[in-house]
């Protein structure tokens, strides 16, 4: 009798979730949305930086070292002048994000001694914007002086022993560690998939029994000889499933459409997500014992998973967090599952080198479950 | 007198500084259809919590098919239907696939109950693939009636069950009501409607968390304890202020167009009046203000006299 009352159960949630157009539609678009929106827009590259030059050297050797910056397309000339002071305004008026002087005799030191300073000045204002953009000029400058030093030679026709480097001089408060080459995407898209179902698996569940609650069907509910655990159950599994869905639906979006690689076993990814879910759903389930309308709910809940977010490294690094955040950070089921995901998708990890995350997740998981029930208990009798 | 069904003594319920249930007591025989009635926050639906084991009382002892609502709660749980206050069906689900879930949930199905549901569900059969939210109110109650039924109960709870209904389904639906007691299905039921009061096998008025009466609804009238005269006039508003200054008038109100006055019977002279004298005493006091035409008429006490009356409270309101 209690599995046939765990199946109606069931049956009857598929039924609503499915029938209710906007959540049915949001299941289907969110993960969408959100992996398109989310993973450009939660990058750190620098499309197009505004460049203004202040050229006081005027050779072909500086001039084709500005043609390589714009080449790159990742800076674009806002303007350009012979006065440091006019660039100085450029950058202190928004028209530029960056200043790049090369100064006087910088051709000429180059094929004489293989040596030169540029100095690049930046709006440090958005400190990984400037750190960004500096890593580019950087790169860029670097690759140009590399390969005047390849041709073996400076425009003065230098023996190919001097070996010429442009050292460009850059006055930021530089932060060491930018990897500009680095993909974001990549990087960002499994951390996003797994805030994804996290947000799913978690306001579904607590909007889902709030709703009832509100309804007044939970009274209706609890007059019939159900359990409390074939409630729960019957109530978190469908909850569960289509979490999976979800998740699976955006793990398809995140390889075909964002390239995201999937070098390591499926198996292990979809059993660290099913283990990751438990909690998640479970601190929906403690949500909902605590809210009595769905307007309390969703508050609760955008609480709670602001603090998860905020403290599973995705958008903000906890390495730069005080020691009792970072320690306190490993109990937080969502950094354990990034690094889950990205260990698996990016770097092909295998069951042996993800066993602390497993554990962290399997400790996680029922137990906050297990609280959540106790909890729901409680607030029922 | 068969053993009760339903037995309630002393029962006290309190949330925080606010007293809910004070002091309950009554009992309800087998077969009986037996009536809460009183006004909003007269403590119905907390009563009501507590004999479906959703609420566990303060104090007192709470029988209900011999079963303690605490102790035996799965078992009671297995033998009651319950109706609460509002709507708490699934808005968004048929109405046959309401019915399937809640016979499904007590381990049965609608089929194998059809021959018990079916002089109740054939009224709503038409409406089968409907869904529940968007059937009119008076459907709605007899689909959660049905859903109530679904699962034979032995006794049934029905807390204002014709709260936001129509007048007509209002009808259909204590017709129903009528059918089950006919078949010796024990039931309590709430109402702030009086008239619906009047269709229970007995009814208890109650007010604030206690019980005011208990009796048999057409005897509770007869409980009133002074004359009752029933005035016609055009003219309401003057007529009331009017009577209210009367000498041995001891309460004035509103029933529509009629107004209920009800009087001392011995006068300060130690005089016992009559009916009639009393009557033409306040006809002489009406003439005298210039509202002759008012008729002034000796009437029955109904059970809303008797309830106003205990209450204890003056209102100047429409009472019905």
């Amino acid at each position: 009798m209690m599995w046939r009352a765990l199946q109606v159960m069931m049956e009857k949630e598929f039924k609503q979730i499915l029938r209710d157009t906007v959540i049915s539609r949001m299941l289907f678009v969110m993960p969408l949305i959100q992996l398109a929106v989310l993973a450009n827009a939660a990058t750190f590259e620098v499309k197009r930086a505004a460049l203004w030059v202040v050229d006081l050297d005027q050779t072909p050797v500086a001039t084709a070292m500005v043609d390589r910056l714009t080449a790159s397309g990742r800076f674009y000339i806002a303007g350009s002048g012979m006065s440091p002071a006019q660039g100085e305004r450029s950058l202190l008026d928004g028209r530029a994000t960056a200043v790049l002087t090369i100064p006087q005799g910088f051709a000429r030191d180059i094929g004489t001694s293989g040596r030169s300073t540029v100095q690049l000045v930046l709006n440090a204002v958005n400190g990984s914007q400037a750190g960004v953009t500096q890593g580019y000029a950087t790169q860029i400058i670097a690759r140009y002086a590399a390969e005047l030093g390849a041709r073996g030679a400076g425009p003065q026709g230098q023996s190919p022993t001097a070996r010429p480097s442009v050292r460009p001089m850059v006055e930021v408060r530089t932060r060491g560690w930018y990897n500009a080459s680095l993909d974001y995407r990549r990087f960002m898209v499994p951390g996003i998939l797994v805030q994804l179902i996290t947000m799913i698996g978690t306001l579904m569940t607590a909007l889902n029994i709030v709703r009832e609650k509100e309804a007044g069907t939970l009274e209706q509910l609890n007059v019939a000889p159900l359990s409390p655990g074939t409630f729960i159950a019957g109530k978190l599994l469908p909850l569960w499933i289509i979490s999976l869905g979800v998740f699976s639906a955006g793990l398809l979006i995140a390889v075909f459409g964002f390239d995201v690689p999937m070098e390591g076993s499926l198996l292990l990814l979809y059993a660290g997500a099913a283990l990751f879910l438990v909690g998640a759903l479970g601190v929906g389930l403690w949500i909902s014992t605590i809210a009595d309308t769905q307007q309390q709910a969703l508050f609760v809940t955008f609480a709670v998973l602001m603090v998860y977010i905020l403290m599973s490294g995705l958008f903000t690094p906890v390495r730069g967090m005080p020691e009792w955040v970072r320690t306190l950070a490993q109990a937080n089921p969502l950094l354990q599952f990034i690094a889950l995901t990205r260990a698996i998708m990016l770097r092909g990890a295998e069951a042996m080198d993800v066993w602390r995350e497993f554990l962290a997740l399997g400790l996680i998981g029922p137990t906050v479950l297990a609280l959540a029930i106790r909890q729901s208990r409680k607030s029922v009798a | 007198m068969p053993d009760p069904v339903v037995q309630i003594e002393n029962v006290s319920k309190a949330f925080g500084a606010t007293r809910a249930l004070d002091q309950i007591a009554f009992s309800v025989s087998a077969g009986e259809l037996f009536g809460l009635v009183g006004p909003d926050g007269a403590g119905k639906s907390t009563l009501f919590r507590i004999l479906v084991s959703l609420l566990e009382a303060d104090r007192g002892v709470v029988r209900v098919l011999g079963l303690d609502p605490v102790g035996d709660l799965w078992a009671l749980r297995r033998q009651v239907g319950y109706m609460p206050g509002r709507f708490a069906l699934y808005g968004d689900l048929t109405v046959r696939e309401n019915l399937e879930f809640f016979a499904a949930v007590f381990g049965t199905s609608v089929e194998a109950e059809y021959t018990s549901i079916a002089p109740i569900y054939q009224q709503i059969e038409r409406f089968a693939d409907r869904r529940a939210g968007a059937l009119s109110g008076g459907m709605k109650q007899k689909l959660a009636l049905c859903c109530a039924l679904v699962h034979r109960p032995a006794m049934l709870f029905l807390d204002e069950p014709t709260t936001g209904v129509d007048a007509v389904s209002r009808r259909e639906f204590w017709d129903l009501l009528g059918t089950l007691r006919d078949s010796g299905l024990t039931t309590i039921v709430s109402t702030p409607y009086m008239d619906e009061a009047m269709r229970c096998d007995r009814v208890a008025l109650m007010q604030t968390g206690r019980i005011l009466a208990i009796d048999d609804p057409t005897r509770l009238g007869a409980r009133f304890p002074r004359p009752l005269f029933g005035v016609h006039t055009r003219d309401r508003r003057r007529v009331l202020d009017l009577l209210r200054t009367l000498p041995l008038v001891t309460s004035v109100f509103p029933f529509g167009d009629i107004v209920h006055v009800s009087t001392a019977r011995v006068t300060a002279h130690g005089d016992d009046l009559s009916d009639a004298a009393l009557a033409e005493h306040l006809r002489d006091g009406l003439v005298a203000a210039g509202l002759g035409d008012a008729e002034v008429r000796p009437i029955d006490a109904g059970i809303e006299d008797l309830f106003m009356e205990l209450m204890g409270t003056e209102s100047t309101g429409a009472a019905s």
